[in-house]
């Protein structure tokens, strides 16, 4: 069977996500690998240890906005060429906003958010996330082409074998497929991107104002994480909207959330239940976040931050 | 300008999920307008206030949705349409909206990133591509310049602006409006909106939802005495294995 997936990069490095792709896609077939913008060959030729046969680049420059019709041109257009069964993507903000399009001119079925690999022991079968993380699905998905976006962890990498073959793919693009014109960025550079980090630093109202948050950005800085904010901080603009966790906030799934000095409603919940392992500290013993960590301190975030920084960097020595 | 706004009628956010017959456990369940619908809803109004011009809101479900319709109408949306089907799944419903919507001019159509029970995202996606119009997602911010809509849409750490003609798609969230809480005069104007209930067309190669499952209980949380970081972190390195 021939798979196709579709592979991005950040600063020019293939994202762990998408090698979870390529890995998950070598569990159903045979992989062809698709990428698009300016990416090293060398780079790109790595997929292969972790299952791609092949990688079919476009160098396209215009490709380099994220476009949303182009990528679904581009994926199309290679699903074609290798007459891809499945298309698999890893979720990003790209992804989620292009699989519906691939899906349409493709022909395909088409289920996102998928958390595992499927059943194919009667018909096609995949688990998916619903209720904003609070339940999982089964899905039935009819005959024909299909088109899965994964969640981040679903499979471990795996890596074996040897370097992919990587080879040029043009596309006649039309006019329309660039009708939507990027004219600004606005990106953080240098920090750990939220929603692919493997740890975070969350904090809520519990520190009061925005100029408390040095001590978190500390804490990050000290484990390698990401930070983060509940939805009231995003909403007082003590931080920004893409720090927000939360119900109608950035889903995230790191191994380790530490969340201080937030009470734990249910919407905030909905944004972190898919975490590896949940650390609460709030001042309030009866803070409903207790009942959803792993482990809990009541204390004084002012008091108890420190401190951890504190233990980690003993703990690092 | 002429904005359709396609919403979802889901459980409150603060509904704690259970199944019974492989269904939605519904007995006590509240059901609002899908969060992120409400933002798009939000702004559409804002943008017919300042614009002119019509604000049509859909929805596909059964009856029982139609207090989220009238509360939509209540806020501000002039007219509204239910398509008489259980939403089944996204492609169903992305085909009720492009039946509806393909020859009725319209310059926008506006509706959440996802629903928030199925959260799939993809009927924006999929309604853009079905009418070959752009679509854009998640879209926090959205202004009208003329014939041209200026849009922020959120990528991994920030956003990125972009310029669209119209017609196009968008899935919307938060910050692109503040929710409207409708007043007195909006409810009782709502009531004598037209609502038109229309006849659902049939979709092949639609996925079905088998069955339901809920997360693993979250074992005992183990308490850590505030003065003992250190054994927190020994807990987190030898115990949970994440440092």
């Amino acid at each position: 069977m021939s798979i196709l997936v579709f592979i991005e990069a950040d600063n020019g490095v293939i994202k762990k996500s998408s090698l979870e792709a390529v890995t998950y896609g070598s569990k159903l077939g045979d992989v062809t690998a698709v990428a698009m913008g300016s990416i090293e060959e060398s780079e790109l030729a790595k997929t292969g240890k972790f299952g791609a046969a092949k990688v079919l680049h476009c160098s396209d420059e215009r490709l380099n906005d994220g476009v949303i019709a182009a990528t679904a041109a581009l994926i199309a257009e290679a699903a074609s060429q290798v007459s891809a069964s499945t298309i698999v993507m890893s979720r990003s903000s790209l992804v989620d906003a292009v699989a519906a399009r691939v899906a349409i001119k493709t022909n395909s079925a088409v289920v996102a958010n998928v958390q595992d690999l499927p059943d194919t022991s009667n018909g096609f079968t995949v688990k998916r996330g619903v209720f904003t993380g609070k339940a999982f699905a089964f899905v039935s998905v009819p005959d024909g082409n299909k088109v899965l976006t994964i969640a981040k962890n679903v499979v471990q990498l795996e890596e074996s074998g040897a370097d992919a073959a990587v080879e040029g793919i043009s596309v006649n693009f039309s006019d329309a497929d660039f009708g939507v014109k990027r004219v600004g960025v606005h990106k953080q550079e240098g920090d750990i991107l939220l929603p692919e980090a493997d740890k975070v630093v969350s904090a809520g109202r519990g520190l009061k104002g925005p100029e408390n948050w040095q001590m978190i950005e500390d804490l990050a800085g000290t484990l390698g994480a990401a930070t983060a904010c509940s939805k009231p901080v995003s909403d007082m603009d003590w931080r920004p909207h893409h720090e927000h966790v939360g119900q109608t906030g950035i889903k995230v799934a790191p191994q380790l959330y530490i969340a201080v000095g937030i009470s734990g409603a249910i919407q905030h919940l909905a944004g972190v239940n898919s975490s590896k392992v949940i650390v609460a500290i709030n001042k309030d013993p009866d803070a409903p976040f207790f009942k959803a960590a792993d482990y809990g301190v009541v204390g004084d975030a002012f008091e108890v931050v420190p401190k951890l920084i504190e233990a980690i960097k003993n703990n690092q020595n | 300008m002429k904005i359709l706004v396609c919403i979802s009628n889901v459980p409150d956010t603060t509904t704690k999920i259970k199944f019974v017959d492989n269904k939605l456990d519904t007995k006590g369940v509240q059901f609002i307008i899908g969060p992120y619908d409400d933002f798009a809803l939000a702004r559409a109004v804002e943008i017919k206030e300042k614009e002119g011009g019509t604000v049509t809101v859909l929805n596909v479900g059964l009856a029982d949705t139609e207090p989220s319709i009238r509360k939509a109408l209540a806020i501000g949306a002039d007219d509204a349409v239910r398509i008489n089907a259980e939403p089944t799944d996204s492609l169903f419903v992305a085909k009720q909206i492009v039946e509806y919507a393909k020859d009725k001019d319209f310059d926008m159509i506006l509706m959440g990133r996802e629903s928030s029970d199925f959260n799939s995202g993809l009927v924006h996606g999929l309604v853009g591509e079905l009418l070959s119009w752009p679509s854009i997602a998640p879209a926090m911010r959205l202004d009208i310049d003329g014939s041209t809509a200026k849009l922020h849409r959120e990528i991994e750490g920030g956003h990125e602006e972009v310029e669209v003609g119209m017609p196009f798609v968008a899935g919307c969230q938060e910050p692109i409006a503040e929710w409207k809480i409708p007043n007195m005069r909006g409810i009782m104007m709502a009531r004598k909106k037209p609502l038109a209930v229309i006849e659902p067309v049939g979709v092949d190669g639609v996925t079905s939802y088998d069955s339901f499952e809920l997360p693993p209980e979250k074992g005992e949380c183990k308490m850590v005495d505030a003065a003992q970081m250190d054994e927190l972190v020994g807990l987190l390195k030898n115990e949970a294995r994440v440092l």
